[in-house]
């Protein structure tokens, strides 16, 4: 595939299957305000994905729509990362997640945003601001429920150890990656890696959380191989499309 | 239960923070992005101030007609009688 195309995918596919992820939450967040700000966060992250998807459809060429790439790929075709697509679980583990996501999404973006490719620079530069506050939002939560109770402490440090194995795959090259660093399109991901590290490392210290010492060690989502989660999701996801084909809201 | 929280929030064109709503929150910090949250999502404000709602006292209702009332006859009380120049805005 051509690199530019599996790029683009990749970063819409991430946006979309996690803020699909967090729309779960639309009804069920644990108070109104803040099952709101998930929804805000999940709107935020479709919106990236439209405009991702957009891109990609045109870089294509084959006349596909953004429509056609979100619901009518195999989960083979998927390029997102493993973590975006784990289950939300508690509150605690989605807000780990979340938190995970956003210590790399921020300084990513930040250096995508001064991408060669103007069209990712641009949609880089506006997914920015609202990164900026995912990352706030996700950071003080992790604080709030490291540094909370004995109950919270303990599921959020059981999230994150849970959760730890998925999170190289977010700064560890794939040959797509490779290819377009060369070319002054992908950000360098070892930069992006060392801010992810810094960030991490001061919020768990706030949040009195310990960093597991193993190397996290999954990946394949960036060449399409998921876990068992990314089905259900798309089967969820997609049903209404592959069964009314064409239908619109 | 966290303790409730009023909202005002300055639009873009507005000069003062008006009373929005109220909501639920630990701390003001936790108060502030939720009211950015569920108030400020249709790009309603500017500016946002909270405060415990426990910190407002009120007017009580039975004091009404002695406290508003007596101010329906004064028409005088009302600047309707000055040429306002052009040069003042915000009038």
């Amino acid at each position: 595939m051509n690199p530019l195309l599996d790029y683009t995918l990749r970063l819409a596919d991430n946006s979309l299957i996690l803020g699909h992820r967090l729309s779960e939450w639309c009804g069920h967040g644990p108070i109104l305000e803040q099952d709101i700000a998930m929804t805000n966060l999940a709107l935020d992250l479709i919106g990236q994905s439209r405009s991702l998807y957009q891109y990609a459809a045109e870089i294509e060429g084959q006349g596909r729509s953004e429509d056609d790439l979100a619901y009518l790929r195999d989960g083979w075709d998927f390029r997102n990362v493993q973590l975006t697509e784990l289950p939300n679980g508690d509150f605690g583990r989605t807000v780990m997640r979340q938190f995970l996501y956003d210590a790399y999404e921020q300084p990513f973006l930040e250096a995508l945003s001064q991408s060669r490719d103007e069209r990712l620079a641009a949609i880089a530069a506006k997914s920015l601001k609202e990164a900026t506050y995912h990352l706030r939002w996700s950071s003080e939560w992790v604080i709030r429920l490291g540094d909370g109770t004995e109950e919270s402490h303990r599921r959020v440090q059981t999230a994150l150890n849970e959760l730890w194995p998925y999170c190289g795959e977010l700064t560890r090259p794939n040959a797509t990656d490779i290819t377009l660093l060369t070319e002054g399109i992908a950000p360098d991901l070892d930069i992006v890696a060392a801010a992810w590290q810094k960030k991490i490392t001061e919020v768990l210290e706030e949040a009195t959380l310990r960093q597991p010492e193993t190397r996290p060690a999954r990946k394949g989502g960036k060449d399409g191989v998921h876990t068992e989660h990314l089905g259900y999701i798309l089967a969820e996801m997609q049903f209404l499309q592959r069964t009314y084909p064409g239908a619109q809201w | 239960m966290w303790p409730l929280w009023e909202v005002f929030i300055r639009s873009k064109q507005g000069l003062d923070h008006k009373h929005v709503g109220s909501l639920h929150a630990a701390d003001a910090q936790m108060a502030i992005e939720a009211a950015r949250d569920v108030y400020t999502r249709r790009m309603e404000g500017v500016s946002i101030w909270v405060v415990e709602s426990k910190y407002i006292h009120a007017s009580n209702p039975d004091d009404s007609a002695a406290f508003f009332d007596p101010a329906n006859d004064k028409v005088y009380r009302h600047p309707t009688f000055y040429q306002v120049p052009d040069e003042i805005e915000h009038m």
